[in-house]
């Protein structure tokens, strides 16, 4: 699984760092999201999944084999 | 109004208070209604359609258009006057302003105020213990909790807030007479611009002082920072203290829910679940999210043309049972984190996750100190507040 994050889209509300916290984090200055690993492991795909359904401005898009 | 057109926002049935409208569900996808002014924005209830449309930048919320459906005659006769905010503008203008005054929100910064959250809620829950019962759960902790807390994020002293509760209402409630609305607004508007020129000359750890910082560094007129400042005081009291309430009641009212609930209270990913659950089940929001087409939009066979109006049902989406099966019962072990009671979209609540902990807190903590809480009074007599922008309780006779 590879993750694209689409930044400009971002409107910082933190779903993607509540839901799958080890993937993604928010930057300190305005909660933009940071994806902290591009390519996560088995284990946190579920969680990468549901943090893309949750994200309210679709900026995150999610490219599996 | 005609019947292809009913009147919104819709009445719920006195017997099943907790769903919408039986007309959100027996209309098509595309449906039409009535609103205040006498014109017939579009109505789309069904949680795909909402998840396609509230991204789709053919549609706009700048207010400012002609034939936007507002929400209130209050709120159109505003309209022209407020400036660019959040809640008036599209990306990209709207991406930038909502990154200025993210920060206090940030899921990092609420989950810091998790404890403080804990102790406010468990000194309410000491005092209310303490009292006499039955007592009125809405005035001793669904409203105290919200109000302790935005209070204190915002840096407004508590002392105050019977001014502010009583003024916002008036400025939102659909049964505001326009000019008493305006009033209240202007009234709110007055206060905080006192209190943010306060800030700005002697900064405090709170968010009016930041946006005072922001004033002063250029990035935000002196206008915008009181309006937002507005906004997040009104925004987050009314609605957390609903849904203290109202869940309360809904959770009175599935006991095997309720003791499900007070059984897992010591663990966070349960109570968050729950939480999320509540937030769907409740969907307190009910007069519709709103915008305005700035270009055809084909769906499901229907236009919407150009210059329409849209209103999205939240409490639609919802009960949509091809998303959520049986959306009728509260389950709280159900997956119900996609619901659209924050909204939906680039605009989706600012501050969704302080609410998240407030409300986690509130529901992790209220049933597991007052096991034998209970109702005072049977659950027909319990009166609804309807007629706000969220629906809440008048009051919540409780006793243990």
């Amino acid at each position: 699984m590879r993750i694209e994050f689409d930044e400009p889209k971002c409107v910082a509300a933190g779903q993607c760092a509540m839901v799958a916290p080890d993937v993604f984090d928010q930057r300190e200055e305005d909660g933009v999201a940071i994806v902290l690993d591009p390519a996560p492991e088995p284990s946190q795909q579920d969680a990468v999944r549901e943090a893309a359904a949750v994200c309210p401005a679709a900026a995150i898009r999610l490219v599996e084999p | 109004m005609s019947d292809d057109a009913p009147y919104y926002p819709m009445t719920r049935e006195p017997s099943c208070p907790f769903a919408p409208a039986a007309a959100v569900r027996t209309m098509g996808p595309v449906g039409k209604v009535t609103i205040w002014d006498g014109s017939t924005p579009w109505f789309i209830t069904r949680h795909a359609d909402q998840r396609a449309l509230l991204n789709d930048a053919r549609l706009s919320i700048d207010e400012k258009r002609a034939g936007y459906p507002h929400m209130t005659p209050g709120r159109a006769a505003a309209a022209p006057h407020i400036p660019a905010v959040i809640t008036n503008t599209d990306p990209p203008e709207h991406t930038r302003l909502r990154r200025t005054v993210n920060g206090p929100f940030m899921v990092k910064r609420v989950e810091a105020l998790r404890p403080r959250i804990q102790e406010i809620i468990d000194s309410l829950v000491d005092d209310l213990l303490a009292g006499p019962h039955p007592t009125d759960l809405v005035q001793t902790i669904g409203l105290p909790v919200p109000t302790l807390v935005i209070t204190q994020i915002l840096g407004v002293p508590y002392a105050d807030h019977k001014f502010f509760q009583e003024a916002s209402h008036r400025a939102i409630s659909h049964d505001a007479d326009p000019s008493d609305a305006a009033a209240a607004g202007r009234g709110i508007g007055e206060y905080l611009g006192a209190l943010l020129t306060k800030k700005i000359d002697e900064p405090a750890d709170d968010v009016l002082s930041e946006m005072g910082a922001r004033v002063e560094a250029g990035e935000m007129t002196f206008a915008e920072a009181v309006t937002m400042g507005g906004a997040i005081l009104i925004a987050g009291h009314e609605t957390s203290a609903s849904m203290i309430s109202l869940g309360t009641l809904a959770l009175l009212h599935n006991p095997d829910q309720l003791a499900l609930l007070r059984e897992n209270s010591d663990d966070p990913k349960f109570v968050a679940n729950a939480t999320e659950e509540i937030l769907r089940y409740l969907t307190i929001v009910h007069s519709g999210i709103r915008r305005i087409a700035v270009e055809d939009i084909e769906l499901h066979g229907t236009v919407i043309r150009a210059g329409d109006g849209v209103v999205f049902e939240l409490a639609g989406a919802n009960y949509d049972p091809a998303e959520f099966p049986s959306p009728d019962r509260l389950d709280l072990r159900r997956a119900a984190r996609q619901h659209h009671a924050f909204g939906y979209g680039a605009h989706q609540c600012l501050g969704q996750s302080l609410a998240r902990v407030e409300l986690q807190v509130a529901y992790g903590t209220l049933y597991r100190r007052i096991p034998t809480l209970a109702l005072a009074v049977p659950f027909e007599e319990v009166e609804f507040a309807m007629e706000g922008v969220a629906y809440g309780l008048k009051s919540l006779p409780v006793t243990w």
